[in-house]
């Protein structure tokens, strides 16, 4: 068998490496994590030829020492595992990108460089000069484009010839003074470091990259040797040594642009004349909550929404027509094997009240997070998304997030779990907590049924409109108000974190890619559809099925409730759910929600909010009853003495920990047991508190004080305090320390 | 001293000098916002920040702090 050849695909965010590493690769690979860091790794063979295997590194500017996503680039390629690098370069903004493409070449590494949306910089009147690029370069030019195909295999061949090459010394030079010093340090590196990195490392020990000279074992007294070099250098030069080292190598892409591109009369692209409008200075907000307004229209009233029923009451409900031919409900068709098969009534009420029941509920959201993901993953790929980053920044910094942190809540609406992978863009790890800690808040999918339910418990009617946005605006107000509260704590003090993004120019995404994001996302919906749903739902039949014989006349012995002798109609009051909601009911007493069965549905809840109202229905022995009959409203209703209880059963429902699934994912996301069970904790506690506050002030208002309200009136006033106070004095006095862990 | 926060939309600036250190500055240096350079202030966000300006022929959005780092002429 053939030895692997290892490809590592290097350059800037949005310079389409994504694009050609999906088109090269298929989508069969690995993604993960780096060791011990949040960012994710993706890995996959080539669908040409299996024994090429293509590492997507991080999007990044630069090899500094400063971010997580750099630091695995750097310690990647350094690794000795690369055969050879891919540097893609966006073409129509090649002299930033060749900054990165500098530093990949000195390296030491072969690199090839893809010269991606070459067609676009032809079509502007550009000219690029290939052949003289290479040359200054010392590496070979290759002309692509990642979204139409061209030059992809030409791309491959010549990354391949250059595999086989055993690399090269950089053959780039800065100005002759530096050059001078660069020399003298390129000596002191230890002699076991290869001719073809020594370059890499003198410059890095120039730039004082701690790193660089812990990775190669720099002696202390080689150390001080550089330190007096580069200092001297720094007074001659009377700058510091990053800024003369980044002058240099912007001073050197000037030359290169000169010799090696023509540059046609400049006049307004596509990308500006968009931005003219869209981030306008007073359109800009209009247009961005239209296009919100869009989005939700499509996704939750018209579209998604008619797949949604579809599937809930044709597919898993009534049955269906197919051309004319009357088509059977999948529960009807698997409780038709089941009884053809001769199964017990234990084993068909397993399989179709609790597996097909609870899996179905979730498929439902399927065509309503489609339409969803369709539509956000595109604002995303064709660069809006940075645009409402930009438009909204300045609201999330009051509350301690960034503008980024908007394109997770988002999602969020759809299903928590792709929320919480979308927080993977924030850069900064404080905000990326945050947003985790913050956007499970958000109602998904999933909780609409409880909006519904609650919507019909309390007015009488699910089509009241004012009370499903009220539930939102409580989502948005927890995360805020959490925002404001956790930035003054010291889990999150620091200085504001900096904000300085690119805007990408827009363009239209490839189709397979955009796919392939929406893909990602509601596949994580749909896995957690099959594994946790698939379990919980067993557990919970399980749990309400299964019991002690207590009534009267009842045998005592334990066993499958429905099959014994002398059931009665409400056997589910001597199930085991029974006997443990019972049993913690006392922790929601306060906010007035002390029924065993309201205690049952929280805690299916906290496995899978889908769950909940399908609880209800079983436990207050409604069949069949969705989220919309009224029958189901009253009952539920009845399990509360008062209002108060029922908004205090939807507030906690709402704000608590999200699913199972969510859970899983947010423990992935921060990679540590410590922040998941700070984040969970916060969660719950916050929404017990905001249960309790509701259900308190809403007695209150009827008269009746108790111990408690004074409890929620502490914690009204703790709330109030922490959000009001000014940002305590010291916060931050840590500035370095967290800007150098930070970027 | 003049900073690029002070810059007026539609105007261009030099920069002089980077302040500021640790991971910002370099970030910024990488950005391409080094001594020499010309950046165009294109427009201030609708909420009156973050601003957009020009800098090697992209664009950048960057937050009113942050410009205050960056000395121009």
């Amino acid at each position: 068998m053939a030895t692997d050849i290892r490809v590592a695909l290097a350059g800037n965010p949005n310079c389409g490496k994504t694009t050609l590493f999906n088109r090269i690769t298929g989508q069969n690979g690995y993604v993960g994590n780096w060791p011990g860091v949040t960012v994710e790794k993706k890995e996959a063979r080539l669908s040409s030829d299996k024994n090429v295997v293509v590492t997507d590194l991080p999007g990044i500017y630069s090899l500094s020492p400063y971010s997580p996503e750099e630091q695995v680039s750097r310690d990647y390629l350094m690794s000795g595992e690369p055969d050879v690098v891919v540097n893609v370069v966006d073409a129509t903004n090649l002299e930033r990108n060749l900054y990165l493409t500098l530093q990949v070449v000195e390296t030491g590494l072969p690199v090839v460089i893809a010269l991606n949306m070459a067609d676009l910089v032809e079509k502007s009147g550009d000219k690029i000069d290939a052949g003289k690029l290479s040359q200054r370069l010392g590496a070979p030019v290759v002309m692509i484009s990642a979204l139409k195909g061209s030059g992809v295999d030409e791309l491959l061949r010549t990354a391949r010839q250059e595999a086989a090459k055993a690399g090269s010394v950089p053959a780039h030079r800065f100005d002759s003074a530096i050059e001078g010093v660069l020399d003298d340090i390129e000596k002191l590196v230890p002699a076991g470091v290869e001719e073809g990195k020594r370059r890499y490392y003198a410059v890095k020990l120039f730039e004082r990259d701690e790193l660089a000279a812990k990775a190669i074992s720099l002696s202390p007294a080689s150390a001080a040797k550089v330190e007096a070099l580069v200092a001297q250098c720094e007074k001659d030069c009377d700058d510091d040594a990053e800024s003369i080292i980044t002058g240099e190598r912007y001073a050197l892409i000037a030359h290169i642009m000169d010799e090696c591109v023509k540059k046609a009369p400049a006049k307004m692209s596509t990308s500006e004349k968009i931005d003219r409008i869209v981030t306008n200075r007073i359109l800009g907000l209009p247009i961005f909550l239209a296009v919100m307004f869009g989005v939700y229209y499509l996704a939750i009233s018209t579209f998604g929404t008619a797949g949604t029923d579809w599937v809930n009451d044709n597919l898993f409900g009534e049955g269906w027509e197919l051309f004319g031919a009357a088509m059977p409900s999948v529960p009807d068709v698997v409780t038709g094997w089941l009884e053809a098969a001769g199964a017990s009534a234990m084993v068909t009420s397993l399989v179709v009240d609790g597996v097909v029941a609870g899996v179905g509920a979730v498929l439902g959201f399927i065509p309503q997070m489609v339409v969803l993901f369709i539509l956000l993953s595109f604002l995303e790929d064709c660069g809006y998304m940075a645009r409402v980053a930009f438009v909204m920044d300045r609201v999330f910094r009051r509350f301690g997030l960034s503008g980024k942190s908007f394109i997770p809540m988002l999602v969020s609406t759809g299903c928590g779990v792709p929320g919480v992978l979308a927080t993977k863009t924030i850069e900064n790890e404080k905000d990326r907590r945050m947003t985790v800690m913050t956007t499970t808040f958000i109602p998904c999918g999933a909780k609409l049924p409880i909006i519904a339910l609650l919507m019909g418990a309390l007015v009488g009617t699910s089509d009241a409109t004012w009370i499903a946005p009220l539930f939102y605006f409580l989502g948005v107000v927890a995360v805020i108000v959490s925002g404001i509260m956790l930035k003054k704590t010291k889990l999150f003090a620091g200085r504001p974190t900096p904000f300085v993004m690119e805007l990408p120019s827009y363009h239209f995404p490839s189709i397979r890619s955009w796919a392939l994001h929406v893909w990602e996302r509601v596949s994580a919906y749909i896995k957690k559809a099959f594994t946790i749903i698939f379990a919980s739902t067993v557990v919970v039949w399980f749990l309400s099925n299964f019991g002690t014989a207590g009534w009267e006349g009842g045998s005592g012995a334990f066993g499958f409730l429905p099959d014994m002798e002398g059931v009665p109609e409400e056997f589910t009051d001597y199930s085991v759910l029974a006997m443990l909601g019972g049993a913690i009911a006392w922790i929601f007493a306060p906010l007035g929600f002390d029924s065993w069965q309201a205690t049952a549905m929280s805690v299916t809840g906290l496995v899978a909010k889908e769950n909940v109202v399908a609880t209800a229905a079983s436990l207050l022995h409604i069949a069949d009853a969705g989220e919309t009959d009224p029958s189901l409203w009253a009952a539920f209703a009845g399990m509360f003495s008062t209002m108060g209880g029922i908004m205090a059963f939807g507030a906690f429902n709402l704000l608590c920990a999200p699913c199972f699934a969510a859970m899983g994912t947010i423990r992935a996301q921060m990679n540590s047991a410590k922040w998941t069970a700070i984040a969970l904790g916060y969660e719950c506690g916050f929404a017990w508190v905001v249960g309790l506050m509701i259900n308190q002030f809403y007695l209150l208002a009827q008269g009746v004080v108790s111990v408690w309200t004074v409890v929620a009136v502490a914690f009204a006033a703790l709330i109030l305090f922490q959000v009001f106070r000014p940002m305590p004095k010291g916060a931050w006095d840590d500035e370095p320390a967290a800007a150098a862990a930070t970027a | 001293m003049k900073s690029l926060k002070d810059v007026a939309v539609g105007q261009s600036a030099t920069i002089a000098k980077l302040h500021g250190e640790g991971a910002l500055r370099r970030h910024l240096m990488d950005m391409g916002l080094i001594k020499g350079t010309t950046v165009t202030v294109v427009k201030v966000a609708p909420l009156g920040d973050p601003v957009e300006i020009t800098v090697r022929g992209y664009e950048l959005s960057i937050r009113k702090e942050e410009a205050a780092h960056v000395e121009v002429l």
